[in-house]
């Protein structure tokens, strides 16, 4: 494959105002947080500003403690004190929001559902009849790949057919934005491969838009339309990447030339952000380390 | 067979631990005849186990002991059920209420160390010589264990689920109700399994101190007039009051956590 990789600059990801343009599903402007600690508050976000198209697939990537999620708990909703705007499908959002869909890092399923109690747990939120919404669940249950397991258990899955039931379970609320942190981050670097393919067979099946948080790059120009680099504390947008793959994609595109570009142009950004991070952490073990003395 | 082999048959593997708990008690039964017979137990101390044996259709017929039993098991069952509905309760406001919790948490826990048998006489004074006294002893007695269980299960949440009801746009009362309280469920069961331990040992306890009831007072009975096996017999009904009990909460907690 001879694609040749293209870099937008961080401009155009920046909505023009609130609601931006018709085919914004999403857009953040200017959002800033602060989190205060003992030695005053620390600017974990700052001034991020940016706008997702409708069935667009878009990851933020940064190092450790860059505020990915922050980031990703301010879409959604989970964090509401924070200056600037998110709108969904123009309008504005503060707090969490039933358009929102929400896949976290770590183990989410309920152990007491079954896998089939679990999918169809936002339905049965709704008030949707037992039969329907475990109709609906299977749909989704067999769309992750995991039809015939409907009446396990989760300790009876390993780990990445649970994240497939919590990935599942959030679409299964048909969620106009699907919102992934790092969900992959527990799983050995084959079964992410697959499930990447799984998630991109999903994402074109529904249109899905999506926003994935990712310390990894391999993961976020396989799946992505667009990449939103994130500097080191405060995090800020440093760029934006368009990533020019075909698609339909599967995980054979980690093969390409293409790929190899995309990824190390994304870690040239990265390794320069990761080495202050790293910096910055040993300098502050050293301070903690030195007023223990 | 060996026995190895006798355990990973089928057979063996399901009835297995039953018969080796069986054997294990009649061995026991075996060894105290013995050492009564030889001489190494005083017999009147302790009764032959064949004496205790024969004894259970004397307290049978002539004691009524299923009538006590009854109202043994009775006073138990009233007791847990006041434990599960005030206990749990009890737990989820200390829970969600901080400043409470954290003015009455130390007082719980000693309370649950705190010899509450002995406020017998105010109970006799508040409520009569009644089942009632005999059933909030049970109860007060096994309260805190209940209510520090239920706040320990309920703080345990995993904050990532409380996170998947809050994105769903869940309000607190269903993420407690829906969330919260099924995580919690296999600690408050450990509580309140203890809770029914310490329950029943103040119900029979009582019973027997203040001559009134069930099964206690059988015992009295039965120990004043140095019927020795009739004790004994009386005994093991309390036993099996555990027994009975312990298999309904078991199965009661398999039902309600299942995979948990």
């Amino acid at each position: 494959m001879s694609v040749a990789p293209t870099t937008v600059a961080s401009v155009s990801a920046a909505p023009s105002e609130a609601g931006g343009a018709a085919d914004n599903i999403l857009v953040v402007k200017d959002v800033t947080k602060r989190f205060p600690t003992p030695d005053g508050s620390v600017l974990a976000v700052d001034d991020v500003s940016m706008a997702v198209r409708q069935g667009e697939f878009v990851s933020v990537i940064g190092p450790s403690g860059c505020g990915k999620s922050t980031l990703f708990n301010v879409v959604g909703g989970l964090l509401t004190e924070y200056e600037g705007r998110v709108a969904v499908a123009g309008q504005p959002i503060k707090g969490p929001h039933a358009s929102v869909g929400m896949v976290f890092q770590e183990e989410s399923t309920f152990p007491w559902r079954t896998v089939i109690e679990n999918v169809a747990f936002p339905l049965e939120l709704e008030g949707m009849a037992k039969a329907k919404r475990h109709e609906k669940a299977r749909h989704f249950i067999n769309m992750v790949g995991l039809g015939g397991f409907e009446n396990r258990y989760p300790n009876e899955l390993s780990g990445g057919m649970r994240q497939r039931v919590s990935l599942a379970r959030t679409l299964a609320s048909e969620p106009k934005i699907l919102l992934m942190d790092e969900p992959f981050a527990a799983l050995d670097e084959q079964t992410r491969l697959l499930l990447g393919d799984k998630v991109l067979q999903i994402q074109q099946q529904l249109k899905q838009t999506t926003m994935l948080i990712t310390h990894n790059i391999t993961e976020a120009v396989q799946l992505s339309d667009r990449i939103f680099v994130m500097t080191y504390r405060p995090g800020k947008i440093k760029r934006v990447v368009e990533i020019d793959l075909p698609r339909p994609r599967t995980s054979e595109v980690v093969g390409s030339d293409a790929f190899g570009h995309y990824v190390a142009q994304i870690w040239a950004d990265l390794r320069e952000e990761a080495s202050r991070g790293m910096t910055d952490d040993e300098s502050r073990r050293s301070n903690t380390g030195t007023r223990r003395k | 067979m060996s026995s190895t082999a006798f355990a990973r048959s089928r057979f063996g593997s399901r009835f297995g631990p039953a018969l080796l708990g069986f054997g294990t008690l009649v061995g026991l039964i075996a060894l105290m005849q013995g050492l009564i017979y030889f001489g190494v137990l005083n017999e009147f101390i302790v009764p032959y186990p064949i004496d205790i044996f024969r004894a259970f259709e004397r307290i049978i017929v002539e004691e009524h002991v299923f009538d006590r039993f009854l109202l043994t098991l009775q006073e138990c069952v009233t007791a847990a059920v006041l434990l599960a509905i005030f206990g749990i309760s009890i737990g989820a406001i200390l829970y969600k209420v901080d400043l409470l919790r954290r003015a009455t948490e130390t007082w719980v826990a000693a309370a649950a160390a705190a010899p509450t048998v002995l406020m017998y006489p105010l109970f006799l004074v508040i409520f009569g010589r009644s089942a009632w006294t005999i059933i909030m002893m049970g109860f007060i007695a096994g309260l805190p264990a209940v209510i520090l269980k239920t706040i320990e299960g309920l703080s345990g949440t995993r904050r990532v689920l409380i996170n998947v009801g809050r994105s769903f746009n869940l309000t607190h009362w269903q993420i407690f109700w829906k969330i919260q309280l099924p995580s919690a469920l296999p600690t408050i069961f450990t509580g309140f399994k203890l809770g029914l331990i310490f329950a029943l040992i103040n119900v029979v306890g009582v019973e027997f101190l203040i001559n009134f009831g069930g099964l206690g007072q059988l015992i009295n009975d039965l120990a004043e007039r140095y019927d020795l096996a009739g004790t004994y017999a009386a005994i093991c009904f309390v036993i099996l009051v555990s027994v009975l009990f312990f298999m309904v909460v078991e199965r009661i907690e398999r039902w309600l956590t299942r995979a948990v």
